[in-house]
């Protein structure tokens, strides 16, 4: 096995169960820096429950999960995310009641304690990558408008945009293009294209064309362990897959 | 919100401000007797514990059932303090035990109390006002928020808290006062607190307070904290994973909602003289919910109003009908919660704000009827303006 560091993200026997039922069982997993990795599997596999388990939303039974030579699992929530773990949700998570501006705003590192918050006052630069931002996910012309009144595909940008600002240095993505119509799922994927660049993604997704397109590695996930694991077109010939999964 | 709203809000904001500042310091003491003005004095004090409630109820969604308890720890410390002054051995030479409070005296308690002792100095108990009930909210928040204890669990804590508090000092007579509460508070460093003159100076120091605590609450809320508030009431696991600690910030919004509230306990034991149990329990803590509902939970403005409205609907009540009073409150509540959810300033914003531009539309065209007339463009310039401002 090679040696920790020159991983990003090592997970190691990760096992997580609810009501005696292993959602992920003695898991691991090695995701290299600007790696882009797509983990797929049928419903219930645990592929949301590996996202939920490195952001610190569920709590891991035993295992580890080391990102950067720092240990998650003790971690919570807003310490992952200081230490550089982005997370995109399925369902689009805004905040409805503020501004664009706002939300992107609140998503920008810095003024995180409280009295930090308290004291914190917009600068230029602040300014600047906010309406970079925008401009990049399609809503410069929307920045004073109130989140809730966007569109679905127009939240899931913002979404989108506040990881962005966000700037973490591991980015997950929770099914970015579900629930999309046609031209905003090729606006998005042209998106996210442009925004896994320069670091390392894990990506959960079912749209294979999306999954081919953008994948270094694919890990095949199958009742809470891993399947397989390699390039797109060696899962696809892996005969454990085809039983699981691409038969189907 | 973009530059020209903001502006537009906050400038609304200080014109709201200052009528509100013109009629606590003029249009109060110049038209009211005396006697009404010193009630006025005393609803302003439950004002602080109102504007503190838009603070963690409104905006931090921390809905507390307790907030008397902060009110009279605020209280306590102050009227402790002026009780030590009160008993000096020469004015309590009748008692077994000259130079402590005379209720400790009747019962049979021989030395004053170590927790009674830092109160001896003014300085101390002034810093007590707003310590203690932080620490107290502190240490509250810390328990529960930090074991995300949030929504209705935490009402109900906040309620056995407030009973708790209540039993706690009708019980320790000796230490408290018992039920009867801290009495007969006469003089502040030598000056006697019970002439008129003075009532009149202390409910200026009253309202002046208040508007600072607003300016305050102001500040806070158009801070970014102000905004995270916000995200937090609607998606309080997103914001964690914005980065921020959720619990932290609700410990700290309680913790400033409680020390407001030591401020108005320890206003009002300055201007009546007296602090009792009678203001912690749990049926006070839930009236001052209602100060801030009827106000409006989003308005720090708003939450003053409604603290003046309802207790002025109070005493007039429960002059005429006394038995009445706890049913029309009840009532009130309802209505608010069912009727306007955002209590006085959402009916005012609602229904009353827009008439302004109207008016001022109106009177631009009465008055330009001939301009607007000739040029053609000014139509099509207004639209915008319109559709900005939502």
């Amino acid at each position: 096995m090679p040696a920790d560091n020159k991983f990003v993200l090592s997970i190691e026997g990760l096992t997580v169960s609810f009501d005696g039922f292993k959602a992920v069982n003695d898991l691991s997993l090695y995701v290299d820096e600007n790696e882009i990795r797509v983990i797929i599997g049928p419903n219930g596999a645990g592929k949301t429950t590996v996202l939920d388990l490195i952001c610190g939303r569920t709590k891991a039974d035993a295992g580890s999960i080391v990102f950067k030579d720092k240990e998650l699992t003790k971690m919570k929530e807003n310490q992952i995310v200081q230490a550089g773990v982005g997370r995109f949700f399925q369902n689009p998570s805004v905040y409805e009641e503020l501004t664009v501006y706002e939300n992107l705003e609140l998503s920008y590192p810095r003024g995180r304690s409280v009295f930090g918050a308290l004291f914190f006052r917009p600068d230029a630069e602040l300014v600047e990558r906010v309406e970079e931002v925008a401009e990049t996910i399609f809503l410069a012309d929307h920045l004073y408008d109130v989140a809730g009144e966007l569109s679905h595909g127009q939240k899931q940008w913002l979404e989108i945009g506040m990881l962005l600002v966000q700037d973490p240095a591991l980015m997950m993505l929770d099914e970015p293009v579900a629930g999309m119509s046609v031209t905003e799922r090729r606006q998005t994927a042209e998106l996210l294209h442009r925004i896994i660049q320069d670091r390392s993604v894990i990506v959960v997704e079912h749209d294979m064309n999306f999954v081919a397109d953008i994948a270094h590695r694919v890990t095949v996930m199958h009742q809470g362990s891993v399947l397989s694991e390699g390039s797109m077109q060696h899962v696809q010939s892996d005969p454990r897959v085809k039983e699981v999964y691409l038969g189907h | 919100m973009n530059a020209a709203q903001s502006t537009a809000a906050s400038r609304s904001f200080w014109l709201g401000f200052a009528l509100l500042a013109g009629l606590i310091l003029l249009v109060f003491p110049v038209l009211l007797d005396s006697f009404r003005l010193n009630l006025v004095g005393r609803y302003l004090t439950y004002a602080f514990v109102a504007v503190g409630l838009v603070l963690c109820w409104g905006y931090g969604g921390i809905l507390s059932l307790g907030q008397g308890v902060f009110f009279g720890l605020g209280g306590y410390c102050l009227a402790m303090f002026l009780k030590l002054e009160s008993s000096t051995p020469e004015a309590t030479a009748i008692q077994s035990t000259p130079g402590i409070p005379d209720f400790m005296d009747w019962n049979q308690i021989t030395a004053l109390p170590w927790f009674w002792e830092p109160f001896n100095y003014l300085p101390v108990a002034l810093i007590a006002v707003l310590v203690v009930p932080a620490v107290f909210a502190y240490v509250i928040g810390v328990a529960m928020f930090k074991r995300r204890v949030s929504g209705v669990y935490f009402a109900i804590i906040t309620q056995a808290i407030a009973a708790i508090m209540t039993i706690l000092i009708i019980g320790q007579q000796g230490y408290t006062g018992g039920i009867n509460g801290i009495t007969d508070l006469r003089t502040l460093l030598g000056w006697d607190i019970r002439s008129e003159s003075a009532k009149t100076i202390l409910y200026f120091v009253n309202a002046v307070l208040l508007l600072g605590a607003l300016v305050l609450a102001r500040w806070i809320l158009t801070s970014k904290l102000g905004r995270i508030l916000v995200a937090m009431r609607g998606k309080e696991d997103r914001v964690r994973f914005s980065g921020y600690s959720v619990a932290n910030f609700k410990i700290f919004i309680f913790c400033v909602a409680a020390a407001m509230s030591g401020v108005g306990g320890a206003m009002f034991t300055l201007q009546f003289g007296f602090m009792s149990p009678s203001f912690v329990g749990i049926v006070p803590s839930i009236e001052m919910v209602i100060f801030a509902a009827v106000g409006g939970r989003l308005s720090i403005l708003g939450a003053v109003y409604g603290a003046l409205i309802v207790n002025w609907a109070k005493s007039a009540l429960s002059e005429a009908f006394p038995e009445l009073w706890l049913f029309a409150m009840g009532a009130l509540f309802i209505a608010v919660v069912m009727a306007f959810p955002n209590g006085l300033a959402g009916l005012y914003s609602v229904y009353v704000a827009p008439i302004f531009p109207r008016i001022r539309a109106w009177a631009q065209r009465t008055r330009g009827m001939a301009p607007s007339a000739t040029s053609a463009s000014a139509p099509p310039l207004a639209e915008p303006e319109v559709s900005n401002a939502r």
